[in-house]
């Protein structure tokens, strides 16, 4: 997220920051299949959290458990210092907003928003202020009188959005909210999401398998695996600081390297391969292991000649070349059969390329580019 | 050329098999009873040429038309009608939705099979199937034997021949065309429609009132006319399960037919229950097009 270095906004960080979430220990069974296991998590107000993980990982049950369509099986939930175990869903100061934006097909747009005013204890009478306000924070004036059927994908999107929050809820969960939009109007819609959270103030949760999506909105991801919590950290910790194989994996590209560290005042020194120079990366680790070394593409340099002055150098052919446009991904191939990454950005429009296929190259990177995992 | 015979087929059909013996059942209601055959006068005499059609023409007149208006018998056969297809239909809805509601929210697998044990009663013939109620709401019928047994009552019930077993005979003649078209409205609906309304604030009553009856409105709607305007025409229920005080228009027209062989007045007594089934016709074909529309 964009913002100047004085006023980060990170109340995980400050331990007498009170959560407006908290997951204790939370465990939900369905028959035999165990949907959360044992999980423990807190969520700040105002936060953009974002749930990420593969689909049957977890994170749509824990969504509804915040819903209050499903209870833990052990455990409890609280909201605002508060166990929701007992609150049915339509007590909760929290609205859904659904995959399928179930918008009521045979109320106007108007009518949808109106919903849930409707059932609250607010004034008839200002009841189509708050309508036209939310119509106006989503654009939608111009439709208030259509139904579901005659507006676009996009604008559906966005009456769900403006349904959901106008009761002003403490908490707003998205649940894949941009799924069903095409690639183009979901970029536009994330930040318009994330304009929209920040006028308001309510604390969003998001749901989301897409990576990119919850780098773009969140404040803090949590990357799910098997109904469990892997890692919960920032955007940018999540991708450059993963704690394990998994998250590494799971966000964005990675060249993983097997080997043993051998650990001397913070740098490992990591042997991977028979005949070739170990790698060296600092690391907070103290005693030897066995590791999994992790380094991005991007963070790879590629020479025709052999580089001075870098820790971690290896020598390969180039294997493949994936042209993206902005940037370019080589496959170079190690003496040993190995195939690393390594991209470079395309910052010149017309440039000769300076390496083909089966060039000999040189691969090389500093020792805090890569990550060396235990996990 | 190919598709003006694929349009003119369905045309050609209902014109033959419809609009035809409509005309003659128009043209018989303005005839007069004559002791012939066939029972009515005037006949067209094309021997005569044009002057046997102007007098064929000069000859039929609305005195039957006239003759229905005046004996109160037929209005209020007709009226008697409308009241018993009215609460057979509402009978018949207070039956179906609850089965529909449960075949819509069943498991995906079993839907088929609850579908077919919806249509399966239509394997038999239906005038077996009205019989069959004799033998179950007689006095000696297996349902006062049964209530006897369990003690409930001391003395049978006389369901048989009163306008009771009509309804019974109805609701059960026509529950599946009540049933598949709600099933059909409320099987569409999406199940997260209802956790939005709770979410936004509703009970679990209020979510039923407030989307669920909406949505299977336009179901509701048709089931109600499938059910009600064959049930306003209907004969054989009422004559093998109704009483003698049982005043149906479709008895009636079945006497002056049969009994008094009055083809004239049995006519007339047909065209004018189109006429009053025209307008339900009319509204079932507006919501079948509403729907489209929303559907579309």
């Amino acid at each position: 997220m964009a913002q100047s270095p004085q006023d980060v906004f990170a109340p995980w960080e400050d331990a007498t920051e009170k959560p407006l979430i908290r997951f204790r220990n939370v465990t939900k069974n369905f028959g035999d299949f165990t949907a959360i296991d044992d999980l423990t998590l807190d969520i700040y107000a105002k936060e953009f959290f974002a749930l990420l993980g593969p689909s049957g990982c977890g994170k749509t049950t824990l969504m509804r458990m915040l819903a209050g369509f499903e209870k833990p099986t052990t455990g409890t939930i609280e909201l605002d210092g508060k166990d929701i175990a007992n609150v049915p869903p339509n007590q909760r100061a929290v609205n859904m907003m659904f995959q399928s934006y179930a918008l009521f097909p045979h109320l106007s747009v108007y009518e949808n928003i109106a919903f849930g005013l409707k059932r609250s204890d607010m004034d008839k009478a200002d009841i189509p202020a708050r309508v036209d306000e939310m119509l106006r924070l989503t654009r939608l004036q111009k439709f208030a009188k259509r139904k579901p059927h005659q507006i676009s994908g996009g604008q559906r999107q966005r009456v769900a959005l403006a349904r959901s929050l106008a009761k002003a809820p403490k908490l707003l969960l998205l649940d894949e909210p941009l799924g069903a939009l095409d690639k183009k109007l979901r970029h536009e819609t994330q930040f318009e999401l994330m304009d929209i959270q920040e006028k308001t103030g309510t604390t969003f949760v998001i749901v989301t398998h897409d990576q990119e999506e919850a780098m773009t909105v969140a404040s803090r991801v949590a990357v799910m695996d098997a109904g469990v919590i892997v890692q919960v950290a920032t955007p940018d910790r999540i991708y450059e600081n993963p704690n394990s194989v998994y998250v590494a994996d799971f966000i964005g590209e990675v060249n993983f390297i097997e080997g043993h560290a051998a650990v001397v005042d913070g740098v490992a020194t990591i042997s991977w391969a028979e005949g070739q120079p170990p790698i060296r990366a600092k690391t907070d680790l103290s005693a030897d292991t066995q590791c999994t070394y992790a380094v991005r593409p991007e963070k790879i340099t590629i020479t025709q000649d052999e580089p001075q002055d870098r820790p971690n150098k290896i020598k390969g052919a180039v294997l493949d070349i994936a042209y993206l446009g902005n940037i370019s991904t080589y496959h170079v191939e190690l003496p040993d059969g190995k195939v690393i990454k390594a991209q470079t950005a395309n910052d010149r429009r017309i440039a000769r390329r300076s390496f083909t296929w089966e060039d000999t190259v040189w691969l090389s990177w500093t020792d805090t580019a890569g990550v060396v995992l235990t996990a | 050329m190919r598709r003006f015979t694929l349009i003119a087929i369905p045309y050609l059909w209902l014109f033959a098999l419809f609009l035809v013996p409509f005309l003659i059942v128009v043209r018989i209601s303005f005839s007069y009873y004559e002791l012939s055959i066939p029972p009515y006068g005037p006949q067209l005499d094309l021997s005569t040429g044009w002057d046997g059609v102007k007098a064929f023409f000069a000859e039929l007149n609305w005195e039957n038309y006239a003759f229905l208006t005046g004996d109160d018998l037929y209005w209020k056969a007709y009226l008697s009608s409308l009241k018993i297809a009215l609460i057979a239909t509402f009978f018949t809805l207070l039956v179906g939705f609850p089965i529909a509601y449960a075949m819509a929210k069943a498991a995906e697998e079993w839907r088929p099979m609850l579908m077919m044990l919806i249509i399966l009663p239509f394997w038999t013939s239906f005038l077996i199937r009205v019989y069959a109620w004799i033998g179950i709401l007689g006095t000696e019928g297996y349902l006062n034997q049964l209530l006897l047994g369990i003690g409930l009552i001391d003395a049978p019930l006389t369901i048989l021949n009163t306008n009771v077993a009509v309804y019974i005979g109805i609701v059960y003649t026509y529950l599946p065309f009540m049933v598949l078209p709600i099933y059909a409205a409320l099987e569409k609906m999406d199940d997260s429609l209802l956790e939005a309304a709770e979410d936004l604030g509703c009970t679990r009553t209020q979510a039923f009132w407030l989307v669920t009856a909406p949505l299977a409105k336009s179901g509701i709607i048709a089931g109600c006319f499938l059910v009600f305007i064959p049930s306003l025409g209907e004969f054989v229920i009422p004559s093998l399960l109704g009483g003698s005080d049982t005043l149906m228009i479709g008895k009636v027209l079945w006497e002056e037919f049969f009994s008094n062989r009055d083809w004239p007045v049995a006519s007339t007594v047909a065209v004018i229950l189109l006429l009053i089934l025209i307008i339900p016709i009319i509204l079932f074909q507006r919501n079948e097009q509403k729907q489209r529309e929303t559907d579309g």
